[in-house]
């Protein structure tokens, strides 16, 4: 919403605006975004396979994931088309989203940023503006679509505010890893907002405490629901079902990340430290797709790294930093299915700098189109996203 | 290793310089030539990079935008700078600049601390004067704050203004572990070799400490939620978590 808006809001709310204050506000139905940061430049390489290029196999003696067997297997790489398949670790839990069209993936995509530092690069990303020239630092792009999204609640599933959501309005944040019961009842929850009463941390103070009681309770009910599971999920497939279930009930615009990708050395290949991180993911998502139910069909997951990582590799069977990487997009109205955005074929020849995959397909560009769709933006409205962008209709959704 | 080498190889602690590892040839840094020559080399591109005037306005930025202000009064750090300049960059110099600075005065209850801060603050304030035995429980509050002791993933540091620990949900935590330390010793004071401890208890916050520096400076609202605390719980808690113990 408009600065001023949210300002004369704030005046006439009652002592305590909180969060809950916006319970609610967009109706069911209405579309949900959640952005998933991998942290670290995951080596997309060996998740989205490249296995009809012999380069590959080339390039990496040691930790090429192995071409997908015969159609009716049941492991091994799953083939997307005839030149694309899925890591093993991903057999069970993205493939199938897949194969029934929720699921897609674009390779050749990221950012001109050549840094290949993770923090520029990644901070690069969360700002969401034009490389040349200054930097905003305190606007990110997530911050500008929720300004332009009227209803849209927006929060980030993360123990500090990302840099997408930095801006001028309060974006509340809380890590759904290890939440129990709130600590402080109403009582006391009141007397420490009230210490702040007048001091510009005041809405930070209120929606933190607020926040906290909203996810103590939605969680209770999950976990009391949960009980009838045998198996009770831990790490990020934990964390997914929670974001799924706050999600499905009230916020619209969300935001986690999960380090942990830097592989620089032994990644593994079908089997390995890469491809256990890989199988965590895919089964949070996963889960996450599940508990979100019937709003699954009006919910965008995008799945985003800072950059891939070099096509050959290293001499610690690992690999480094790269450009190009590949992002996946997930959801039940998606029109997925297959391999989107401009490609090539992947060789020694159209190799970025002869190490990494070249970037096609500009991240801006490419979310300004479906953030487009996906609200009925306007050009205008698009353009205070991603000032200074082009965006380009992939027909994500 | 190549006998040749094994003069030149150093092991320090966690620190080792390999030669076997490093490229010996000829390098220019800032368009100095640096010949190859092994750990030396590191030395003279140290020295190099001390030198130059970016470096000083760089590392007295950084300390004046952690002690003073996030955006630090250029005055005050031009200052810092040409001390360092002028000290070849002696760090305690350049502290005293600040630390002797009006500036610094100014800046007095205006700094949010970052959960280092914080946490040590709350100690001196309910420890002061005795010594801690078991530092696993300052360690866990720094996890738990999301600062972890030399935990900082990128080699640009922990943030060093507001908006690095001042979401909504560090502060919602930072109340939560305002109530853990407020709540008792967490067992800084219990010796890891299981010997009985030396102190038990809630931490007495309102000592002389408190009346001298605390007390006199606090704010209405500070004084207002102290007066509702029902237990001495409640009453640590409030204090712990109040605005004018979270800013410096």
């Amino acid at each position: 919403m408009e600065r001023r808006d949210f300002l004369q809001m704030m005046a006439l709310a009652a002592p305590a605006l909180t969060v809950s204050g916006r319970l609610f506000a967009a109706p069911p139905g209405s579309p949900r975004f959640l952005l998933v940061f991998l942290r670290g430049g995951y080596d997309c390489a060996n998740v989205v396979i490249p296995y009809s290029s012999s380069y590959y196999y080339e390039s990496r003696p040691n930790i090429a994931v192995a071409k997908p067997a015969a159609p009716n297997a049941t492991d091994g790489a799953v083939a997307l088309d005839a030149d694309w398949a899925l890591a093993p670790a991903l057999r069970a839990s993205i493939a199938p989203l897949y194969a029934s069209r929720q699921a897609l993936f674009i390779p050749f995509a990221g950012t001109d940023d050549l840094s290949r530092s993770h923090f520029e690069t990644q901070d690069s990303i969360e700002l969401g503006q034009p490389l040349q020239g200054s930097h905003d630092l305190r606007s990110g792009f997530l911050s500008r679509l929720a300004g332009v999204v009227r209803g849209a609640d927006p929060i980030a599933f993360t123990d500090s505010l990302p840099v997408c959501f930095r801006g001028d309005t309060d974006i509340p944040n809380i890590s759904l890893k290890g939440v129990g019961k709130p600590v402080f009842d109403q009582r006391q929850a009141s007397i420490l907002s009230d210490m702040y009463t007048g001091h510009p941390l005041q809405p930070k103070v209120v929606d933190g405490l607020e926040l906290r009681q909203v996810v103590g309770r939605v969680l209770e009910m999950a976990m009391k629901e949960a009980s009838r599971d045998a198996i009770s999920p831990k790490g990020f497939e934990l964390e997914a079902r929670r974001i799924g279930r706050l999600m499905r009930d009230q916020y619209r615009i969300g935001f986690v990340d999960i380090g942990g990708w830097d592989t620089h050395v032994n990644e593994g290949a079908a089997q390995g430290a890469l491809a256990n991180n890989v199988e965590s993911l895919g089964r949070g998502l996963a889960t996450l797709s599940q508990e979100l139910g019937g709003e699954w069909r009006n919910t965008v997951v995008a799945v985003v790294s800072e950059f891939g990582r070099t096509f050959r590799e290293n001499g610690n069977k690992g690999t480094d930093h790269g450009h190009g990487s590949a992002y996946w997009l997930l959801g039940g109205s998606i029109n997925g299915g297959r391999i989107a955005g401009e490609q090539v074929r992947v060789n020694k020849a159209s190799l970025f700098q002869d190490r990494d995959y070249p970037v096609l397909n500009e991240y801006r560009a490419v979310f300004g189109g479906l953030f487009g769709t996906l609200w009925g933006l306007s050009a205008d409205q698009v353009q205070r996203v991603f000032p200074g962008s082009t965006p380009v209709s992939l027909q994500l959704v | 290793m190549k006998p040749e080498w094994q003069t030149l190889y150093r092991h320090e602690g966690a620190f080792e310089f390999n030669p076997a590892r490093h490229d010996f040839g000829a390098k220019t840094l800032l368009g100095r030539p640096i010949q190859g020559s092994g750990f030396a080399e590191i030395e003279q591109a140290v020295d190099l990079l001390v030198a130059q005037p970016a470096c000083a306005r760089f590392i007295s930025r950084k300390l004046a935008s952690y002690f003073v202000a996030d955006d630090p009064p250029r005055a005050l750090v031009d200052r810092m700078a040409k001390t360092f300049q002028k000290t070849h960059g002696d760090i305690a110099e350049v502290l005293a600049t600040l630390f002797e600075s009006r500036e610094l005065e100014a800046s007095l209850g205006a700094k949010f601390k970052d959960p280092m801060h914080y946490v040590i603050s709350t100690m001196r304030l309910a420890y002061d004067g005795k010594p801690v035995v078991n530092t696993h429980p300052v360690v866990n509050w720094l996890n738990a704050l999301g600062e972890p002791l030399f935990g900082r993933q990128t080699p640009d540091g922990y943030p060093l203004t507001e908006s690095g620990w001042a979401s909504s949900g560090q502060i919602s935590r930072r109340f939560e572990i305002a109530r853990a330390i407020g709540s008792g010793n967490g067992g800084l004071f219990e010796p890891e070799d299981g010997s009985p401890p030396t102190t038990s208890g809630f931490p007495q916050l309102s000592g002389r400490l408190y009346f001298t520096a605390v007390e006199p400076f606090l704010s209405a609202h500070a004084r207002t939620a102290l007066d509702r605390a029902g237990s001495q719980l409640e009453w640590n808690t409030f204090l712990l978590a109040s605005p004018d113990f979270n800013y410096r």
